[in-house]
């Protein structure tokens, strides 16, 4: 049996894991030596995420997890809450009303590239705009980000499939708890019109509940839109075809950003599942009790699932993918992430006059799970004014 | 941008069928897509201006259920290699939902032949869930609910103008103008239209009203808008359910009379119903189960004053619904050697009409409403279905297998999903409810509206019904499929009640004793036979 997943933590195959993803395709669902089954046929991994036999409470952390480590009923109750002051059917249309602010941010990003012909799309980009929007909803203070970000940038380094880096993980999940237990504790005597101040208003969830999805927010809230925004650049300057195309029709954004999060998604797997009876899928029986992994970069690349899926297309006529995940687990924020992304992608290549890569392959951030290049650096000739 | 022929229209249908509630549309076009827990509802023809989001919202459906063009086929693959070959004259009966979906599907699939679909109805394809929801509420126009880009597929549309007979030997479609229309294959999809009320001066009162077309649901919100004292509705399927449920809405009083035990107990059974009623109830509906409405009465003016039920009581209301069922449009039919009845069209899986012998048609095919089907989950039992995304799915088949050889032709076996939306809460179901002898809460539970129920038959499961949790509901698909065990703990009765048979009309007579010469004949009312 041809197991490649432990090839594809490696970090020499971040630059691209496709070959061997795709290799491990031929194993739908392939046990490992420690006993984790890996799943990475798309069929598959879409029956699992809907199969209530499967749980996402895979304790890795001496603690009660975020939304996104629980099974309902709580994890129901929870994200609910949480959802009342991000969208709908409470909220419907506050992200929407964000969009003035993205474009914006994005223009005084971009705005400060001119004067030189040399910038990295990571640092000067693609970090600050969802970092600057995920504070703004949450109603963390900016000032505070160098202290936030070494944190969350750590603990996304040691997120691993495997059960390591334990004590480490505790201590820094530890540290950003307290950080955020402060804010709650002060927004709790100075309330603004952020979400913070909302779940604190609301009175129904703990002031632990309220810190741990205050970090899971902060964490899921830039780190991977960063990678949505760097992979898209980066795959744009790859294929100048697509770019001429995308700056000549703006339109061709939208179908340009679902295409990257199938192509080029900024999650390449989910590590936290674990079976709770006996569940049989794709002919194999995975035992009650055994870590699952979901290779969701591996299905949305399932050639069963699509045509030609090693090619970047502007022109499918449907695009069903696994880039936000599926099921009750379903990207919380997707809809900031599709935005961020169409507008900071669309004033890039608008923007930007004949930009071409430095490197390529970029230098990538070390996690296999949330994938994306540390830096994107971009040599061009001049930045055009805003509109 | 310019596409060609979309300059700043763009008409929206949602696949309920297929919508999980993942709310990503509501987040991208808040103005057009409104969402209250998994009950989503939206504008189906919003202003240009707003056509920008309506792309991003359809682009972003993570199960890609938002269709802004109604010729394309989710369910079938992308190209087929070398299209269609086939190049007789194709004659479509019926131009709602499954007629209209077998034109897409025809051209799709590379059919160039001359095609043309006769419609009663005047005006363009519609789609009529809207219509016992945001049509009766006002959110939508009844005009306004139209099928997205039908107009561009090539089609002869012979619209107001029913059909009045089917001649298989000549093979011609007869019209009420006279005209005949001939064919070489024809899809028969006629569909239903509501069960009126029994007794035709009752009918007739001013303020009784049934709900199938645009026309009904425009008449309908013109009364429920005017304010009335009360609304009466008898019978509590969905469609009854759901219109109570808009009466809630526009907080207007509201009495429900139902025949069962329970609101919706003959699609979902007892269990389920009893849930359904505790939900009215809890809305302020006015409920009377185990009731019938036995007349009504009207003022001098000939306008409804109020209606006598079989416990004895009265209920004083200036608006009435009759909300019992449909009908079959299938009298056209008669005469036609089809084994046709109010029981349906009956036909193969590969949706061919079979003759009054039970012999296969090769030329006539059915599809939607009207299809009586076997299905092979189902022990092979004959089922009509009337559902939304049975239409849509049966005319696909129909029109891939019209234009297809028989090596290449599909069954039509997919497992029916049903959905309603009444008093804020999302239902679905999947496979047959009715085809069971226990149910089983096995997700959430029934007293917080939140749940998903099994429902099993000898042990396996055959359905399931979800209260606001459809995201589990594929799940339980691939249980039905796969015949998985019924999971037996905390199962009850599923008080399924007994149903009438349909086929109890279909008495025939069998003459002739050599085997080239036996024949059947149906049996009608007064002792004629076909």
């Amino acid at each position: 049996m041809s197991c490649p997943f432990h090839l594809v933590l490696d970090p020499s195959s971040r630059a691209n894991p496709y070959p061997l993803l795709n290799e491990l395709r031929d194993t739908p669902v392939a046990l490992q030596d420690d006993g984790t089954y890996v799943v990475s046929t798309y069929r598959e991994i879409v029956a699992l995420l809907h199969d209530p036999r499967i749980s996402s409470g895979r304790r890795t952390l001496d603690r009660t997890p975020a939304f996104i480590g629980l099974d309902p009923p709580e994890h129901d109750r929870l994200r609910r809450l949480a959802m009342r002051h991000f969208g709908p059917p409470h909220a419907p249309d506050k992200i929407d009303r964000l969009r003035p602010d993205m474009l914006a941010i994005t223009t005084e990003l971009i705005d400060n590239l001119a004067g030189k012909q040399r910038a990295d799309l990571v640092d000067e980009v693609a970090y600050p705009l969802p970092v600057a929007m995920i504070c703004r909803l949450l109603g963390v203070p900016r000032e505070d980000e160098s202290q936030f970000h070494a944190w969350a940038d750590r603990l996304i380094e040691l997120l691993s499939p495997r059960d390591e880096h334990r004590a480490e993980r505790q201590e820094v999940a530890d540290k950003l708890d307290d950080y955020l237990g402060g804010l709650v504790d002060e927004r709790r005597h100075k309330p603004g019109d952020d979400m913070l101040s909302g779940f604190i208003a609301d009175g129904e969830m703990t002031r632990d509940e309220i810190v741990r999805t205050g970090v899971l927010l902060l964490i899921a809230g830039h780190e991977t839109t960063i990678n949505l925004i760097a992979n898209g650049m980066l795959t744009f300057l790859r294929r100048p075809d697509v770019l001429v195309r995308v700056h000549d029709d703006p339109e061709l954004i939208v179908p340009a950003v679902e295409e990257l999060l199938r192509y080029e998604p900024p999650v390449q797997m989910i590590s936290s599942r674990v079976a709770l009876e006996d569940v049989t899928v794709g002919g194999v029986t995975i035992p009650a009790g055994s870590p699952i992994v979901l290779a969701l970069a591996a299905g949305s690349r399932d050639p069963d699932h699509v045509t030609d899926p090693d090619t970047f297309s502007l022109d499918r006529p449907r695009n069903e993918h696994l880039g936000f995940g599926g099921g009750i687990h379903y990207c919380f924020g997707a809809p900031l992430a599709r935005l961020e992304a169409q507008i900071v992608l669309t004033e890039l290549v608008r923007r930007l006059y004949n930009p071409r890569l430095v490197a390529d392959p970029p230098p990538y951030r070390p996690s296999p799970i949330l994938r994306g290049p540390r830096h994107l650096w971009v040599d061009y000739d001049e930045v055009f004014p805003a509109r | 941008m310019s596409r060609p022929g979309t300059a700043d229209l763009v008409r929206v249908v949602v696949d309920l069928t297929r919508c999980q509630g993942y709310g990503q549309c509501v987040f991208l076009a808040p103005e057009v897509f409104r969402m209250r827990e998994e009950v989503l509802l939206y504008d189906l023809d919003p202003p240009a201006g707003r056509r920008d989001h309506v792309l991003r919202a359809a682009a972003a459906c993570p199960v890609q259920a938002i269709h802004l063009d109604w010729r394309e086929s989710r369910n079938l693959p992308e190209t087929k290699p070398g299209g269609s070959t086939y190049e007789g004259r194709i004659v479509i009966v019926g131009g709602s939902l499954a007629g209209a979906r077998a034109a897409g599907t025809l051209r799709r699939e590379g059919f160039t032949g001359p095609l043309t679909v006769i419609s009663e109805e005047e005006g363009e394809p519609y789609d009529r869930p809207p219509l016992s929801k945001q049509v009766l509420t006002g959110q939508v126009a009844p005009e306004n609910t139209r099928l997205p880009r039908l107009r561009e597929v090539e089609v002869e549309w012979l619209a107001g103008t029913p059909a009045t007979g089917l001649d298989v030997a000549a093979k011609k479609v007869l019209l009420a103008d006279g005209r005949e229309i001939p064919f070489d294959r024809v899809l028969l999809a006629t569909g239903t239209r509501a069960r009126p009320w029994p007794d035709e001066a009752e009918a007739k009162l001013k303020g009784v009203h049934t709900l199938r077309s645009a026309q009904d649901a425009a008449g309908l919100r013109e009364a429920l808008a005017a304010g009335p004292k009360r609304v009466l509705i008898l019978g509590a399927g969905f469609t009854g359910s759901e219109i109570a449920s808009v009466c809630r809405e526009l907080d207007l009083p509201v009495t429900v009379v139902e025949r069962g035990s329970a609101p919706l107990v003959s699609a979902l059974g007892g269990v389920i119903g009893d849930v359904a009623a505790e939900l009215q109830r809890a809305h302020g509906v006015d409920l009377r189960c185990d009731t019938t409405v036995t007349s009504l009465e009207g003022d001098a003016d000939g306008r409804l004053r109020k209606a006598h039920l079989s416990d004895g009581s009265t209920v004083e209301a200036d608006v009435a619904v009759v909300a019992l069922g449909s009908v079959r449009n299938v009298e056209w039919l008669e005469g036609s050697g089809l084994a046709a009845g109010v029981w349906g069209v009956t036909c193969d899986a590969g949706c061919r009409a079979v003759d009054i012998n039970g012999l296969v048609l090769d030329d006539v095919f059915v599809a939607g409403d009207i299809a009586r089907f076997p299905h092979p989950l189902y022990q092979y039992q004959f089922m009509t279905l009337e559902h939304w995304g049975n239409a849509v799915a049966q005319a696909e088949i129909a029109a891939h297998n019209m234009i297809s050889d028989q090596a290449h032709r599909w069954p039509h076996v997919s497992v029916p999903v049903f959905w309603s939306s009444q008093f804020g809460v999302n239902i679905k179901s999947v496979g047959v409810p009715t085809f069971a002898d226990e149910i089983a809460v096995t997700q959430g539970s029934t007293a917080g509206h939140r749940f998903v129920a099994a429902y099993g038959y000898q042990g396996r499961i055959t359905a399931a019904v979800t209260f606001d949790q459809g995201m589990w509901l594929e799940h339980y698909q691939r249980l039905i499929e796969q015949a998985a065990p019924f999971p037996s703990e905390n199962a009850t009765p599923v008080r399924v009640p007994e149903k009438l048979s349909a086929t109890a009309e279909a008495t025939v007579v069998v003459t002739g004793h050599d085997p080239a010469e036996r024949r059947v004949s149906l049996l009608l009312p007064g002792g004629r036979t076909s």
